[in-house]
């Protein structure tokens, strides 16, 4: 087992050479979502796309996790990761929404969220790990995708990745995006960065979660295993 | 007039010198009661099944051999707990309380996610010092549910999770014969299978099953359910007989001692009332 390893990963149960019973890396290391995670906006909305592993040094805690997080009808967050620093931010700015919905009695921006994150990354960039992805539809600007990375900046742009895998990723979005794509060329063109990305992040896998927020709602999908994209190498 | 001089309030961190100089003087800090554990629960027809094992230890000594792990959270929760065992005693046991008063205060069953919010809140509050890896699973009003909870304050929903050193072994169980909607005896066989997965296979847990079955309007705490290990019985008597010795010589001999007195005082001067 340790010959195909390459990383300096310890294994788990130290303790049968040793004899002490160390606790092994992954029960108190942080759950981090080594992640894949994809939005892209159309005329008329965005789609978004995420991997579904979670995991806790080498071992896999969830494999069908949903990194598509809800934060109002009509607008969702990619979390990347460590997973629970990612969901009590996701949490907070559902909660400062949902407030705002009941006291302005409309759906907020995109832009809105996008900065409620913002503001909570930003001041707290010294004790979070991050990375979020803002998409969604609002009936001012239609369809948007903010990205949020580690420090806690904030920019709109047309197509985004993030997580561990999107390193994999920046060459294929420059080369196959394309201003102006409609729905179902956006989701295949964000399955498919999903899929590659899972090909060659190790710490991206499992299934592919998509979505696609417009002005109708949203629209989820799942691709599993067998349904991912397939590439030259797989066949 | 003087003001009465009290303890300073809030925290001593007075130790917190002396024990760093301990440390580099070569002592080292106690450590505390981690129960290397395995516990798991999963979602069936009509509710959940919770499991665990009940070995605590402590470094390589078992600390105790029957220890219970399934917590109470409310009527129709319960949560297992694995880490630290005074940190998923604590938090189970203020996450108890506060469901209680909510209870008190709505008039309405506590729910599950209300639970799950509550602990996760807490833990990230914390992040990570309290190390509690927790299995919840309950029944409310919108069905059985069941989730598993990380120190550092990250939850997932889930209808099969495990928990602990030993999830590994339960978990391997789980992913080979889970399925949706089984009956109530299968799922608390596979339950106890997984939890005797990790009590042969990991070195962390051992001794016996616990399993606390949840439905709409009953709870099953069943303890033990199951003892994966029954300790063999000696066949033979391997005692010697009384006088099997045989007695070769007696003698007897007088201690010289000195008689020393001893005085007992009661009663004390009386009291001053005047």
């Amino acid at each position: 087992m340790a010959s195909i390893m390459t990383s300096n990963y310890q294994p788990a149960v130290s303790a049968v050479s040793t004899g002490t019973l160390s606790q092994p890396d992954w029960l108190t290391s942080e759950l981090s979502t080594g992640t894949t995670i994809a939005a892209v906006e159309f005329d008329g909305g965005v789609i978004i796309g995420a991997d579904s592993r979670t995991t806790s040094g080498a071992y896999i805690a969830n494999r069908v996790t949903d990194k598509l997080t809800k934060v109002t009808d009509y607008i969702y967050c990619c979390r990347s990761g460590s997973a629970a620093d990612t969901q009590a931010v996701a949490d907070i700015v559902n909660y400062h929404l949902n407030f705002y919905k009941m006291e302005m009695g409309e759906e907020p921006l995109v832009k809105t969220a996008a900065s409620v994150f913002r503001t909570l990354c930003y001041n707290n960039r010294d004790s979070l790990s991050a990375g979020i992805l803002v998409a969604g539809w609002d009936k001012r600007n239609g369809g948007q995708v903010y990205t949020i990375p580690l420090g806690g900046m904030w920019t709109r742009m047309p197509v985004a990745i993030g997580g561990s895998g999107s390193t994999y990723l920046y060459g294929y979005a420059d080369a196959n995006y394309k201003p102006g794509m409609t729905k179902d060329e956006c989701l295949k063109f964000i399955a498919n960065a999903i899929s590659l990305a899972i090909n060659r992040d190790g710490s991206s896998g499992g299934v592919i979660r998509l979505a696609c927020i417009t002005k109708d709602g949203v629209e989820r999908h799942v691709l599993t295993g067998d349904q991912l994209p397939k590439f030259y190498e797989d066949s | 007039m003087a003001a009465v001089e009290g303890p300073m309030p809030g925290f001593s961190f007075e130790n917190c010198i002396r024990n760093r100089h301990l440390e580099k003087i070569g002592h080292k800090a106690p450590t505390a009661y981690k129960t290397g554990t395995t516990i798991a629960g999963i979602i069936y027809k009509d509710g959940v099944v919770l499991g665990a094992d009940t070995r605590a230890t402590e470094d390589t000594v078992v600390a105790d051999k029957n220890c219970s792990k399934i917590h109470y959270l409310a009527d129709n929760m319960y949560c297992c707990g694995a880490g630290t065992a005074a940190d998923t005693e604590m938090t189970t046991q203020m996450i108890s309380s506060q469901l209680e008063l909510h209870k008190l205060n709505t008039g309405r069953k506590p729910r599950v996610a209300t639970a799950n919010r509550l602990l996760k809140q807490m833990l990230f509050r914390y992040q990570g010092h309290i190390s509690a890896a927790l299995v919840l699973g309950g029944v409310d009003v919108t069905g059985p549910h069941l989730y598993s909870i990380h120190p550092h304050g990250s939850t997932d929903k889930l209808p099969y999770v495990t928990m602990g050193s030993g999830s590994l072994a339960a978990m391997a169980t789980f992913e080979d014969r889970f399925k949706p909607n089984m009956e109530k005896d299968e799922a608390m066989k596979l339950v106890r299978d997984a939890i005797a997965a990790g009590i042969f296979n990991d070195l962390g847990s051992g001794s016996n099953v616990d399993i606390c079955v949840i439905t709409k309007d009953k709870v099953e705490y069943l303890r033990p359910f199951d003892e994966a290990n029954i300790k063999g019985k000696r066949e033979g008597n391997y005692g010697y007989k009384r006088g099997s010795t045989a007695v070769v010589s007696t003698e007897v001999k007088k201690i010289p001692f000195e008689v020393v007195a001893t005085q007992v005082v009661s009663g004390t001067e009386a009291m001053d009332t005047a």
